[in-house]
């Protein structure tokens, strides 16, 4: 930790004020806010009242108080859906380089399935069958990012696999679930952590494009790839209800990027560069 | 390379048969009686019956899977849900937009991304190189529909160079130009991430710096020694960007409204035609798998020392 607030560059500094900043917006929302987010009113209809900072929506809703709520439902979801893949990435990828042979390779022909469908598409189709709701769409970016996670965590368990320290454990009689958990999982946890953070980029593009489609959660709910679906009808009235909304997504999107890969140049130089 | 296209085919087809059997699956899973989705919903039960007996559907599961493999290799992905019409073929009706939707793309894509790659590694550390690094993370992070909207406004509504919506009857590429721009900056900044860290890594090798001592030109070291081999990690984004224009034509046909394989997937997904969407997704994987699976094949013939690398990878 000390090491990586060391060498943070000023962009990675920047960045991770971003985060922070989109992280205290989304708990500290209720307090933020101008006016219920969800309160509607025909009368206020893509007007530019008194009270309403950046005006209101086709339904007269505020549209500074449902970006502030946008910020909750794109980091929940985003984070969510990470941490669920994460643990499926965890099990397969780990199971898979640490045992070897031919449940490796097994796994890893799943692994080539599921990186192998088109990711919006097999989202949208999970999202279908499942009928629409926040955890479904989390299941569908779950369904949809794992397989990316276990294929990165099977390398590394991989070459963990023969080093010194964990021939010592096995000599000593440790467990294979002993060593996994004790000597590789740890020594996965910095490369875990830039690829949690690189894939909360995905997530929240994802969620948003779901959202724009009107496949994700509930469209009268806060999103904020919703709100540009919406907005896009009355764009030649009022373009900036667009505009508002989708740098919001892109403002997040970006500070998740420039950390990750920021997290990804201090923790594992090894990969410096490539995206 | 005999031995290396023979692994690798070994490698591609359980996975092609996986994705065959997950599409069965979720056939299966998806909500619904598909024999009541063909007779209709005041079908009595004898009717019912009868169509289901005639679909396979009375069948033990694994047989309807076999079943279901010999109507794929036949071609017969299944028809829509809505219209009768087979999906294979409307798929092949749709396939030219989408395409030409795909190259332009494509064409917008590897011109931006290779030189913006090749500006960034030569000024590597300097202004120009922080300018195009900027581009590239806004053009990986803003969504393709908010690019896509904005573009349309500007270009289309504002400016009016291009037509705003929909596709004119004459052969014209205009109503093509602004969608593949939206989808063709984003990959280019992928692409022009793995041009410079390519071309950074090959301008610091031993032969560079031979040529260099040789006394030929910048240009020349730059162009015929460094490009040529910088430039072969290229193919493998090719293959990946298939995806990305898969996904983003749902997107970008929508908006600008285009007649192509994304809008026809976008109906299907609001009609809740699902044996469209199931034929559209496990086709998509299907032609992902084949293009990675030429691309690996180009890659390893034209570098040995590769092959050799990924032989390796199959092999353990």
């Amino acid at each position: 930790m000390k090491k990586l607030l060391r060498n943070l560059t000023f962009a990675g500094w920047l960045s991770f004020i971003g985060i922070v900043l989109v992280l205290l917006v989304a708990i500290f929302a209720p307090l933020l806010v101008a006016n219920d987010p969800m309160e509607t009113d025909p009368l206020r209809r893509l007007s530019r009242e008194e009270g309403f900072p950046l005006g209101c929506d086709q339904l007269g809703q505020c549209v500074y108080s449902r970006l502030i709520y946008g910020a909750r439902l794109s980091l929940i979801i985003g984070f969510s859906a990470r941490l669920s893949s994460l643990l499926i990435g965890l099990a397969i990828g780990l199971a898979a380089g640490y045992a070897g042979g031919w449940l490796d390779w097994f796994l890893m022909r799943v692994v080539d399935m599921f990186l192998a469908f088109p990711s919006l598409l097999l989202a949208i189709a999970v999202s279908m069958v499942m009928g629409s709701g926040i955890k479904t769409v989390i299941f569908a970016l779950a369904i949809v990012g794992w397989a990316e996670m276990a294929r990165i965590i099977r390398s590394a368990a991989l070459e963990l696999r023969s080093a010194e320290y964990v021939l010592a454990a096995r000599t000593l009689g440790a467990s294979h679930l002993r060593i996994v958990l004790t000597h590789i999982l740890p020594n996965c946890l910095p490369l875990i952590t830039v690829i949690f953070t690189m894939g909360m980029a995905t997530a929240v593009l994802s969620e948003a494009s779901l959202s724009f489609l009107g496949l994700g959660v509930d469209p009268s709910l806060p999103t904020w790839g919703g709100m540009v679906a919406s907005a896009k009808d009355y764009m030649l009235r009022r373009p900036e209800l667009v505009v508002y909304p989708g740098l919001c997504i892109a403002f997040l999107v970006i500070v998740f990027n420039i950390f990750g890969d920021e997290l990804r140049d201090i923790l594992d130089p090894s990969r410096k560069g490539n995206w | 390379m005999l031995e290396f296209t023979l692994r690798r085919l070994a490698a591609t087809i359980p996975v092609l048969l996986g994705i065959l059997l997950i599409s069965f699956v979720v056939l299966y899973l998806i909500p619904g009686d598909p024999a009541q989705t063909v007779a209709g919903p005041r079908a009595d039960a004898a009717t019912l019956a009868r169509i289901a007996e005639e679909m396979g559907l009375d069948q033990p599961l694994h047989q309807r899977f076999f079943s279901y493999l010999h109507r794929i290799f036949k071609g017969d992905l299944g028809s829509s849900a809505v219209s009768g019409k087979p999906v294979l073929d409307s798929v092949i009706e749709k396939l030219p937009f989408t395409l030409k939707l795909a190259a332009l793309a494509m064409s917008f894509s590897i011109v931006l991304g290779i030189l913006a790659g090749i500006i960034s590694a030569i000024t590597q550390g300097r202004w120009l190189d922080r300018v195009c690094t900027v581009f590239s993370v806004a053009g990986i992070s803003i969504p393709v529909f908010l690019s896509g909207l904005v573009f349309l406004y500007v270009f289309a509504v504002r400016l009016k160079w291009f037509p705003s919506s929909g596709f004119d009857a004459d052969n014209s590429l205009m109503p093509f130009i602004l969608p593949a721009f939206t989808l063709g900056i984003r990959s280019a900044a992928f692409l022009a991430r793995i041009v410079r860290s390519s071309m950074i890594e090959v301008l610091n090798q031993d032969f560079i710096r031979t040529a260099r001592a040789k006394g030929l030109s910048p240009a020349r070291i730059l162009f015929r020694h460094g490009l040529v081999n910088a430039l072969i990690p290229v193919i493998t984004v090719i293959g990946l960007d298939l995806s990305s224009y898969l996904n983003g034509s749902v997107i970008v046909e929508t908006i600008f409204d285009l007649p192509g394989i994304g809008r026809f997937a976008m109906d299907a997904i609001l009609q809740r035609d699902y044996p469209v969407i199931q034929g559209i997704v496990m086709l998509g994987a299907l032609v992902f798998i084949l293009v990675n699976l030429l691309v690996d094949l180009l890659y390893a013939w034209i570098n040995p020392k590769i092959r050799d690398e990924m032989l390796g990878k199959l092999a353990r």
